[in-house]
């Protein structure tokens, strides 16, 4: 008794299978517009010293308007200066090395709290699911703000504070996410089985559940990344981001939010800078949806 | 409607040259191709065949409802001679439901959950007829009793999730039949539903047939169901109709090689393993954009002839002398049905060995705590779930011991309680010498895990879709200690593949490459990577196509046989118990209530519910006379079960109090063939087999 | 049912005191901390000294901490540091104004949402639908920081100079309560919510549209309408009901925003003000109200959600 082979798949490395995975964002023009933004950004922030046109922390004639010529009569101020005579386009382009540093990093530390989490209280259930998720309960039901205001009004701005209560405010969502991905996988048949065979935990939350759970994971992840974006740049924006004279996308609006009835492009186009970022983000995330729900 | 309404007496519904197809990235999947179709008033077609034949696609199409990305390409409907197409949206809305009514598989998913039945139930006749509220709820009260479920008015003031399964189809049913209509669509209407059930469900089905005079399309891939309430019946394979007859031509004169092969894989009464073992179609279904030119059965057929079964424009032929009977194969009339004997999958001759598990007086008790006002005001908070209640069985060397029960008998946490991942609350399971009812899987050695191992039901579920298949059997193989080393193992993963039959490149696949029949192999031989000396099987074939599920069941005999494997089989499925097990163990709300050998088991004198089930299932066998015995009322809830015997709420055969109060003694009419049951020894000696072997193929048609 | 609220508010409470004992050891755990941003970094260790021992600052801290409670639940947080008030004195007024602002944000964001995501998710993939996705995918990725000046910019700048017509640029208020001074911040709160508020309500509606219960109530032959209304709506909107209540959590960090962007004088830019400040009394008191604000409508939430739902409520 033989059964029809489908096909004969030759043996992938776990790179080229991440490749092959990736490329069917492809599939999704939403995804594809959402990717492209982002990659823009990040070759921009990786060839800062390239591309921009001045340092960011020099003066020039302030609030030059858009395309206005700088001091040496040669030079251009594409997206004009600020009140200091700073020039925005290349304060755009340096900020945005902050954002893609920190709004990755931070996101990632919550992950690393937030995953082993839930998967401790979805597969263990019982009292371990109770504390953790009372815990987490708690630190959700701070208004998110709030919670940042003040663990940073307490311990300080800085880049790495900034790491620490966004690690410290998102581990509890993601948390919940995976303990909900991981009530429902554990009672598949492949946990079920290797649990008889005597596995240890560790390895069935490791090897049997968490893979299954890397689709939503992926998704909720770009989501976060947005949303950390976001939280950066109110944090400056409230002058409780990362402390000056760095550019830094928040901040520079609302240096200039007083100015805005008559020099608007000033914060504008530090507005346009962060939304498109975080649309990148959203958009990624829908495509990445929308694909695997497909198959 | 304005087409002669209920006056018109030419056909109710024709499907000529009906082609469905559905619109995917991948381009246009053909469903259903040159499907035809005529139904009388009156009278009941079943349409039968696997997963993806397009059976419920034609009920569909029928009701004109077929999704966004599903169309009719070809051909036409008529409903009472009028195009399906040329109805307008009005039209067509005034015909569902009012004229066309249609049963569901899952009968809770068919209903609102946030409405109560009631509501649900009067809306059919206020949409379609011009009547007040208080008569819609008559009628609502009035067909919820026809349909034969207690205490009406109640069912009416309910949501679904209050009532049970069954209950629930009854109520889809009688939504179905409020406006009286000439057409009755059931798709799978049982197919969720406990056997016991089913079979009240089914009795439900015949009477309406015949009190209302309704045409019925009966959807079902059981031919057993089909030969209990059709007259005539489609067999469909992979889009096509590939043979259509009365359901006595097809059942006794199949012309087609697929209908036949169809009947050799049913583990039907006189199927055995030994002498008369199930033949499995070889091969598996063609999936539908890779289907083969000509006759799509072709690469499975055993009388393919090339250059006759791949040309196009395989069109029905007629059976000479049987109108109506036709078929669509080129050579039906060459074959010689009498002088062909295919080999059958079975298992020779076994002699059954030491008692290699022996379970004593097993108990098994849950605690749950209730938190609702009425258990605190009684102070009762916990309560105990009897999941399993003085279970004793032995099991022996290479037998294959079979576990019975309808949902919530118990059989599952059975199995978790031999795996070690439960424990028992009292008793004994003696495993190869030794007491493991206490142990947990952790504190089980290696070598003591890898002896007993199980194969799971569900094969979507039974493989981790992130791993290749090699990987996984790898991993057992290297827990189990069986070998360490790297080369060794990757030796012993090919093993396992030949020894289930799979290419061995399949090591490096993922499941999701796998058809279900493939994982199930897969899950045999991680079952046998540490050399068990006992299996537990929890339905391993129950979720496989018919034609598919012969060939696993036979392969697992097969490695039976050859390890000298026990094997305990957890099913629900009488049929395939018959045909498979040495010895069987029927269980009811935790408990056993019969066992025997099979034969025992099988023959008077039987358990009462054991006589129910029986008569339960659906045999496809035209020759075979039932008792029928349908059971009333549900299933007690296993948090509450009734005191004396389980099975005194729903038993037939109840003789009186003593049934509610004292807990039956075991009656053996033969050593080892233990029946729990107050009935006297006169009453299971008056007792009359179910299923009766008749000497003339009987009529089906003739009721 | 009765047994379920009093769980849920008992939970309620519970996380109250847990809310309540961090803030207060983030806080005031550092006497001397208290001491310094209470009388000034100008201040003699000696004065310090005095004001703690005058204030029970030497007691043990469960002492402390049952005190501070106490005196929390009555509504007295001490006096403002910055203000020279007692707390709740200032603090009535800003919570009324940010009433009136989120109430409006919400009802426009929960009305805009609700429409878009019904009618999106009535037609899964339609070309409607993926307007609707994508549009709220965009208005969900400009922040609020960064809509109110843009915004600003359009009603206050370019609208003015082009058509002779605008908003006011700031809700300061300064004569009195105006109308016409809350659309700007309002907007910008709609703006940034109705898109997860539609988003969410387009996927339960799809998913209640796919269900096996609308073929039924189609086949059954009842008018779209009638499919829509009866049998679709009420089972789509229990989880969209949720997230506008867990909403209100949400909105409370997007006031602190707007309210400090358009100087709008509410319980938002008072926290603000009070954190920038190290104004430790009344951040203490912004934070309890926000969080009691959070739990009290995810308690609401939890509530109304088993209440919609017959499956959960007789089972």
């Amino acid at each position: 008794m033989t059964e029809e082979a489908i096909s004969v798949p030759h043996r992938e490395s776990a790179l080229l299978r991440l490749v092959k995975g990736a490329a069917l964002i492809r599939e999704s023009w939403v995804g594809m517009v959402g990717l492209a933004i982002i990659v823009f950004w990040a070759l921009v922030a990786l060839f800062a010293d390239v591309v921009a046109p001045f340092p960011p922390n020099a003066t020039g004639i302030p609030m030059l308007a858009p395309g206005g010529a700088g001091l040496d009569g040669t030079s251009v101020h594409w997206l004009g200066t600020d009140q200091l005579g700073r020039d925005i386009l290349s304060r755009i382009i340096f900020g945005s090395r902050q954002v893609l540093l920190y709004a990755p990093l931070a996101t990632f530390c919550a992950y690393a709290v937030g995953v082993p989490m839930g998967l401790a209280a979805g597969y263990r259930r019982g009292i371990t699911d109770e504390v953790l998720s009372f815990i987490a309960n708690v630190i959700l039901s701070f208004p998110v703000l709030v919670l940042y205001i003040i663990i940073i009004a307490t311990i300080g701005a800085s880049g790495i504070n900034i790491v620490i209560a966004v690690t410290f405010a998102s581990a509890p969502g993601i948390m919940r996410i995976v303990r909900g991905l991981v009530l429902d996988l554990r009672n598949r048949e492949y946990v079920f089985a290797a649990e008889t065979r005597g596995e240890p935990a560790w390895r069935i939350m490791m090897i049997e559940i968490l893979p299954n759970a890397r689709g939503p994971l992926i998704v909720d992840a770009c989501l976060r990344l947005g949303y950390v974006i976001i939280t950066i740049g109110t944090l400056g924006f409230l002058g409780l981001g990362l402390p000056p004279p760095d550019p830094d996308w928040g901040k520079m609006i609302t240096e200039t939010r007083q100015f805005i009835t008559i020099f608007p492009h000033m914060a504008i186009f530090p507005c346009i800078a962060i939304s498109s970022l975080v649309l990148g983000f959203n958009l990624l995330a829908d495509g990445l949806r929308e694909v695997s729900l497909r198959d | 409607m304005d087409n002669g309404g209920k006056d018109y007496d030419g056909p109710v519904l024709e499907c000529k040259n009906l082609c469905i197809s559905y619109f995917t990235r991948a381009g246009e999947i053909p469903a259903v191709i040159d499907f035809n179709m005529t139904l009388h008033q009156g009278e009941s077609i079943g349409l039968v065949g696997e997963s993806g034949c397009g059976k419920s696609t034609v009920a569909m199409a029928i009701m004109q409802y077929l999704g966004s990305n599903g169309a009719i390409v070809g051909g036409e409907v008529l409903y009472k001679g009028r195009d399906l197409s040329t109805f307008s949206p009005e039209e067509l809305r005034q015909l569902r439901g009012n004229e066309i009514a249609m049963v569901y598989q899952e009968p809770m998913a068919s209903l609102n959950p946030s409405m109560t039945l009631g509501r649900q139930l009067m809306e059919v006749p206020l949409c379609h007829e011009n009547i007040d509220e208080k008569e819609a709820y008559d009628r609502a009260v009035k067909i919820l009793s026809d349909v034969k479920l207690p205490d009406p008015e109640r069912v009416m003031s309910v949501y679904p999730h209050q009532i049970s399964g069954g209950q629930q189809q009854r109520v889809v049913i009688a939504m179905a039949l409020l406006s009286n209509p000439s057409l009755l669509l059931l798709d799978e209407p049982t197919t969720a539903l406990d056997v016991t059930v089913e079979a009240g469900i089914v009795e439900l089905i015949g009477e309406i047939a015949g009190r209302f005079n309704t045409s019925m399309v009966y959807i079902s891939h059981n031919l057993g169901l089909i030969l209990e309430t059709c007259d005539r019946v489609n067999v469909m394979y992979s889009g096509v109709v590939v043979e259509h007859g009365s359901v006595a031509e097809v059942f006794d004169q199949m012309r087609h090689p697929y209908t036949k092969g169809l009947f050799g894989c049913i583990p039907l009464p006189g199927a055995d393993k030994t002498a008369h073992p199930l033949v499995p179609i070889r091969g598996q279904l063609p999936l539908p954009h890779q289907r083969p030119k000509g006759c799509y059965f072709g690469p499975r057929c055993d009388f393919f002839e090339a250059g006759t079964c791949d040309q196009e424009n395989l069109a029905m032929t007629t059976v000479p002398d049987e109108p109506g009977h036709t078929v669509r194969c080129r050579r039906w009339q060459q074959i010689d049905w009498d002088n062909y004997h295919p080999e059958g999958v079975g298992a020779g001759e076994m002699e059954a060995g030491e008692v290699v598990l022996s379970i004593n007086n097993m108990k098994k008790y849950y605690e749950i705590t209730d938190n609702s006002i009425a258990a605190m005001i009684s102070g009762k908070r916990v309560r105990h779930v009897k999941a399993n209640e003085s279970i004793t069985f032995d099991a022996r060397a290479c037998e294959t011991v079979a576990v019975v029960g309808e949902s919530g008998c118990g059989k599952s946490t059975f199995a978790k309680v031999l795996m070690g991942l439960e424990t028992a609350t009292d008793g004994m399971v003696v495993f190869n010498g030794k007491d493991i009812s206490q142990e947990e899987v952790q504190d089980r050695t290696p070598a003591q895990i890898g002896s007993m191992q199980m194969i799971f039901q569900n094969p979507f579920d039974t493989l981790n879709p992130s791993h290749t298949v090699g990987s996984q059997l790898a991993r057992v193989i290297r827990k189990f200690g069986v070998e360490t080393d790297g080369d060794k193992v990757e030796a012993r993963v090919m093993e396992l593949l030949d020894l289930v039959k799979l290419p061995r490149d399949f090591a490096r696949r993922r499941p999701r490459q796998l058809s279900g029949g493939q994982k199930q192999r897969v899950g045999i031989a991680r079952a046998f990577a540490g050399n068990p000396s006992t299996v537990v099987a929890d339905e391993p074939v129950s979720a496989l196509d018919v034609s598919v599920q012969a060939a696993v069941t036979g392969l697992l005999m097969d490695i039976q046989k050859t390890y000298r494997t026990t094997l305990i089989f957890i099913s629900h499925d009488l049929s395939l118990v018959r045909y498979l097990a040495d010895r069987v163990v029927v269980m009811y709300l935790g408990n056993i209530v019969e066992q025997g050998t099979t034969d025992e088991v099988f023959s008077p004198p039987y358990h009462p519910y054991t006589e129910a089930l029986l008569s339960a299932v659906p045999i496809a066998d035209t020759s075979i006379n039932k008792q029928r015995i349908i059971l009333e009322g549900n299933l007690p809830s296993v948090t509450n079960p009734p005191s004396g015997c389980p099975f005194n709420t729903r038993c037939p055969r109840k003789i009186g109090e003593i049934c509610e109060t004292v807990v039956p003694p075991v009656f053996e009419p033969i050593p080892g063939h233990q029946i729990a049951c107050h009935l006297s020894v006169e009453n299971f000696q008056a007792m009359q087999p179910v299923i009766v072997q008749a000497n003339q193929p009987a009529s089906p048609a003739a009721e | 049912m009765l047994i379920f609220i009093a769980r849920r508010i008992g939970t309620m409470v519970l996380t109250m005191l847990v809310v309540s004992l961090i803030l207060f050891l983030l806080l005031e755990i550092n006497v001397e901390g208290v001491a310094i941003k209470v009388l000034g970094a100008f201040t003699s260790d000696q004065q310090r000294e005095i004001w703690l021992e005058e204030n029970g600052y030497f007691d043990p801290l469960p002492l402390r901490y049952a005190r501070w409670v106490g005196n929390a639940v009555v509504g007295d947080f001490g006096e403002s540091v910055r203000f020279k008030v007692p707390v709740s004195e200032i603090l009535l007024p800003r919570i009324w104004s940010t009433a009136v602002l989120g109430f409006w944000a919400l009802l426009f964001a929960s009305a805009i949402g609700l429409f878009l995501g019904v009618i999106a998710g009535m037609r899964e993939g339609s070309k409607l639908d993926r307007t609707v996705s994508v549009g709220s995918i965009v208005t969900t990725s400009v922040p609020e920081f960064a809509s109110a000046p843009l915004l600003s910019a359009l009603f206050v700048f370019y609208l003015p100079q082009t058509i002779g017509w605008g908003l006011p640029g700031t809700s300061s208020m300064s004569s009195g309560f105006d109308w016409v001074q809350l659309i700007l911040p309002v907007m910008v709160l709609v703006l940034y919510d109705f898109g997860y508020i539609a988003r969410m309500t387009r996927a339960s509606m799809a998913e209640v549209m796919m269900t096996h219960y609308i073929r039924t109530a189609v086949l059954k032959g009842l008018p779209y309408g009638t499919v829509i209304r009866k049998h679709a709506l009420r089972n789509a909107l229990i989880a969209p009901f949720t997230v506008i209540m867990l909403q209100i959590n949400w909105l409370l960090s997007g006031v602190i925003v707007v309210e400090f962007f358009f100087a709008y004088k509410g319980f938002g830019s008072l926290l603000l003000e009070a954190s920038l400040n190290q104004d430790i009394f009344l951040i203490e008191a912004c934070a309890m109200v926000a969080v009691f604000v959070a739990v009290a409508t995810q308690t609401l939430a939890d509530i109304g959600y088993t209440y919609l739902n017959p499956r959960i409520r007789f089972s």
